[in-house]
């Protein structure tokens, strides 16, 4: 038993570890706006992004990709700022800046030495309602987001796998789009499809502007209500979300691609956080956490102990679980079976894992590692500012208060034995499974020619 | 927590924003400051174990946690003839088993304590890490932990054999990557029978070659106290910093003296590679043997490429190859200065029928601005956002570690970062015409094409 006094004391010490976040100020602008102001005081410097209610969740067949092709667009210039001028501005005053869509948001995002917010401030507010959309420039950037999706996607086996079993996952809910669109969508866009969007998406009662950084939260409400202030609210509807309907019964599809190695992906319907911290299984997300956790949060962990090295039947193994997210997800195992070994032996092993933590023990000590890890990883995150604002904007543009970012450690720290196993029992079943496996399909060797440099280096193309 | 929502960004260079920690993707991006409003650079201690290492220190007391880096002379350039991928394996073999522990008790050790323990092993040099909270009932532990990593690891020759088998499966992954097989064939073009012409994982030959004893050999000769950089950033006073480097290092072996740096011979003349792969795009790779760190001429270099292509989204390849023509989702050119002369690479990826353009396009932007160097407006935006943007350099722990292992590991003068500032405004146009007119040769440029020949060329086949 000193081995449990031990483990005891080390879950005491890391508690004792400081907690809790420098406070987060929230304002409303009249108009729907809503401001998150982060203090951090420890290098002279701001990051600054705008999240939007919009992403690929948000669109339908025929239109896929268009929310993140908008993103693009958002560079391409207004009356005032036009082509390239954003850019160049955040440039010239030493900032960094770029965008990003996922399935529920869209946000932009610019860091600077801290005199200089206002810079984006202006610029931001400037395009969330004034972009001009050019049939130019849209032309040359749906190219750039083709390119895009040939990189990602088209020629990354694993991604493509990916991309397939999200769409054999859900029968009917937006997750089966691609973030980036499918292609024949990207190549039936118009730009007109685009200005339709961004009337409807782009305002200040969809979006919330969080700033992180070494700032005054009074002075960034007041620079706030000078740019975004004057702008109007508009109607914004309610998404039309299809739900997922209830899977019956097992999928399995096969991805054949011209690749080198076979890939294995199972994917579990599992829950999200809520926002009802009264409901009666809002502990379940924190649970598939710990879950997530148990089975491949470090090398310690069971995928890496039994299956890459014990059986050695794994070349790599790794789990994925969003516990925010706007729609019902996805608990996700992804592996490379190893050398002379088959997905099928993967898969069966992987399952046999999923069975010991339904009918075995969940040790103290597996647990208190897990936590152990979440508490730590809480004070490492604050080494980055961009990570503390991208958690804030997660949350609200999931629809749950950013508050309960707060509550994180503290429900992890609750979550038991008893309640893994139960989440496991309840959500790692046959019925609400995909399988997915990538195929490779052998492919001539390829043939390598080199030239010297003569004349054709430089000749025309 | 776990924040793995698969997102898609406007630039590679925000790539995607996958996996628990979002931070080595925003650092991918950092840029920087202005005159005014600096807070000086951090303090940077150094002095020298009893067992011969140099330490370099940064007190930060802001959060409670420490990182400690160890860098050893022992990267892929110390392999022995015939035995490449060897430097790889030992490094990821240190966690597999040291004393009495196997690698999971290793692992469990470091995970109980929520420390993060991390190797990586390059060119130049390999590494450890830790990263823990500073209560020294949790660091203490976790530096026994990597202490004994680094001194005793066991080598088990089951451990050996499995790494062995885990590395050939990520040189077959490499084959299904238009991108990978392009760098590799670019950097083996562009060095000829120099080292850095070798791929850091091996070959699939070469790695079935390296036997246990040579990774024994290797560790006792490369991961000695005297080749070994320790760098420590965080919570800790000198007295602490110093009482932990010295218990760090006492125990590593004694080492042998590295031999002289191997020398490079210059390519005389350049080339095109082209290799058939079934992907949809073409990976370019065109450039050749650019800058050592500390290279006098770095600053110029730095800058002018900034202007050329290092700039995000400000930059004359990305107008010309992106803007303008829409032609590539990606396209950069950078100085990699390494102890020798690391790559100059310029780089896009454009479908397979628009190759031969989209390469005509790289070349010209390049061969102008070698020819014409830049504007006097370029070179200001330049310094401006440089110079502006530095305070976003320091602005973590984790960046203030990235460069002072740096400074560190490369003998850069202690004030690197005192001085970065004024020695990038410094900069004139003559300089970066005149730098870049020595340093790069367009007619010896190799040119690496990886993916579907172009159509005029399949056609003659």
């Amino acid at each position: 038993m000193r081995y449990a006094v031990y483990v005891f004391y080390l879950v005491a010490a890391l508690a004792a570890a400081p907690s809790t976040h420098s406070q987060v100020h929230e304002f409303n602008l009249e108009n729907g706006l809503k401001l998150l102001v982060k203090e951090d005081r420890r290098a002279p410097v701001v990051v600054s992004q705008i999240w939007y209610r919009i992403g690929s969740s948000y669109e339908h067949d025929g239109i896929t990709g268009i929310s993140h092709a908008l993103e693009h667009m958002m560079f391409q210039g207004t009356e005032k700022y036009p082509d390239g001028e954003f850019s160049r501005i955040i440039a010239e005053n030493g900032g960094n800046e770029n965008a990003f869509t996922g399935k529920d948001y869209t946000a932009y995002f610019q860091m600077l030495e801290k005199s200089r917010l206002e810079v984006s401030l202006e610029l931001e507010a400037d395009r969330m309602r004034n972009l001009l959309l050019s049939e130019e420039e849209f032309r040359k950037e749906i190219e750039v987001v083709k390119e895009e999706r040939r990189l990602r996607t088209e020629d990354n086996p694993v991604a493509y796998l990916y991309e397939t079993a999200l769409a054999t996952a859900f029968q009917t809910a937006p997750y089966r789009h691609p973030i980036i669109g499918w292609m024949a969508d990207l190549d039936a866009m118009q730009i007109g499809d685009l200005k339709t969007w961004y009337d409807r998406w782009y305002a200040p009662n969809n979006a919330t502007l969080v700033v992180a950084g070494d700032v005054e939260p009074d002075l960034v409400h007041r620079l706030t209500q000078k740019h975004f202030g004057p702008l109007e609210a508009s109607m914004v509807p309610a998404p039309r979300t299809l739900p997922e309907v209830t899977q019956q019964g097992m999928k399995r599809v096969t991805v054949k691609r011209p690749a080198e190695l076979p890939h294995l992906l199972m994917a579990y319907k599992t829950p999200v956080l809520r926002d009802q911290a009264a409901a009666p299984a809002s502990w379940e997300p924190y649970a598939l956490e710990v879950l997530a956790g148990v089975l491949d949060g470090g090398n310690s962990a069971r995928l890496a102990t039994h299956l890459v090295r014990g059986e050695e039947v794994a070349a790599s193994i790794g789990v994925s679980y969003d516990l925010a997210g706007r729609l019902d997800g996805l608990f996700i195992i992804q592996a490379a079976p190893a050398r002379g070994r088959t997905v099928g032996e993967v898969e069966q092993a992987v399952r046999e894992q999923l069975d010991n933590i339904v009918s075995g023990e969940i040790s103290e000590q597996e647990l208190a590692r897990v936590k152990a890890q979440v508490v730590s990883s809480d004070v490492y995150e604050r080494d980055s500012l961009f990570y503390q604002a991208m958690i804030l904007g997660i949350f609200e543009t999931t629809g749950l208060p950013w508050r309960l970012a707060d509550e994180y450690v503290a429900r992890i720290q609750a979550i038991s034995a008893g309640q893994v196993k139960q989440v496991a029992d309840k959500y790692l079943r046959d019925d609400g499974l995909t399988v997915a496996v990538l195929e490779p399909q052998s492919r001539q060797a390829p043939g390598t020619v080199r030239r010297p440099a003569g004349g054709d280096q430089h000749a025309g193309g | 927590m776990r924040v793995d929502n698969g997102v898609t960004a406007r630039n590679a260079a925000g790539a995607r924003l996958q996996g628990r920690s979002l931070i080595p993707a925003v650092a991918a991006i950092l840029l920087l400051l202005g005159a005014q409003a600096a807070r000086p650079a951090p303090t940077l201690e150094h002095w020298q174990t009893a067992a011969g290492s140099q330490v370099f220190f940064v007190e930060s007391h802001e959060l409670p946690m420490v990182d400690v880096r160890l860098l050893f002379d022992a990267g892929t350039v110390r392999e022995p003839a015939g035995r490449n991928g060897l430097a790889v394996l030992t490094n990821s073999l240190l966690d597999e088993g040291a004393g009495e522990m196997d690698a999971t008790a290793i692992s469990f050790e470091f995970e109980r304590l929520g420390a993060q323990y991390g190797a990586a092993s390059g060119y130049d040099y390999a590494s450890v890490s830790v990263r823990s909270l500073s209560d020294p009932a949790l660091l203490e532990p976790a530096l026994q932990n990597l202490r004994r990593v680094v001194a005793e690891p066991a080598f088990p020759g089951k451990a050996v054999e499995r790494q062995k088998q885990r590395l050939l499966v990520a040189i077959e992954r490499k084959r299904q990557s238009p991108g990978e097989i392009a760098r590799d064939a670019y950097h083996a073009a562009i060095y000829g029978d120099h080292p850095y012409a070798l791929p850091n994982d091996g070959t699939l030959d070469s790695v079935m070659s390296v036997q246990r004893r040579d990774i024994v050999n290797f560790h006792r000769d490369r991961y000695g106290a005297r080749n070994a950089r320790l760098v420590i950033v965080g919570d800790l006073d000198r007295e602490q910093a110093e009482a932990l480097a010295g218990e760090l290092t006492a125990g590593l072996p004694r080492g042998r003296a590295p031999e002289p740096f191997p020398a490079l011979t210059p390519v005389e003349q350049g080339g095109e590679i082209r290799v058939e792969h079934p992907s949809s795009q073409v990976h370019i790779l065109l450039g050749q043997p650019g800058i050592r760190r500390g290279d006098p001429d770095y600053f110029p270099l730095y800058v002018g490429n900034h202007i050329l292509g290092g700039g995000g989204f400000v930059s004359r390849l990305y107008e010309e190859v992106r803007e303008k023509r829409g032609l590539s989702y990606g396209a950069y050119s950078y100085f990699s200065p390494r102890r020798g002369p690391g790559p100059f690479t310029a780089s896009l990826q454009t479908r397979g029928d628009q190759q031969e353009q989209a390469l005509q396009v790289m070349r010209d932007t390049i061969r102008d601005f070698i020819d014409r160097g830049p504007t006097q407006a370029e070179l200001e935006a330049a310094q401006n956002n440089i110079s502006g943007g530095f305070p976003l350099r320091l602005d973590s722990n984790g960046k203030i570690l990235g460069y002072i292992a740096m400074i560190g590991f490369y003998d850069l003068p202690r004030d690197y970062l005192d001085t970065f500032v004024d020695k990038v405004n410094a900069v004139t146009i003559e300089q970066i015409r005149d730098a870049f007119k020595r340093r790069l040769q367009p007619e010896r440029f190799v040119t690496v094409m990886v993916g579907p020949n172009p159509p005029a060329a399949r056609e003659a086949d």
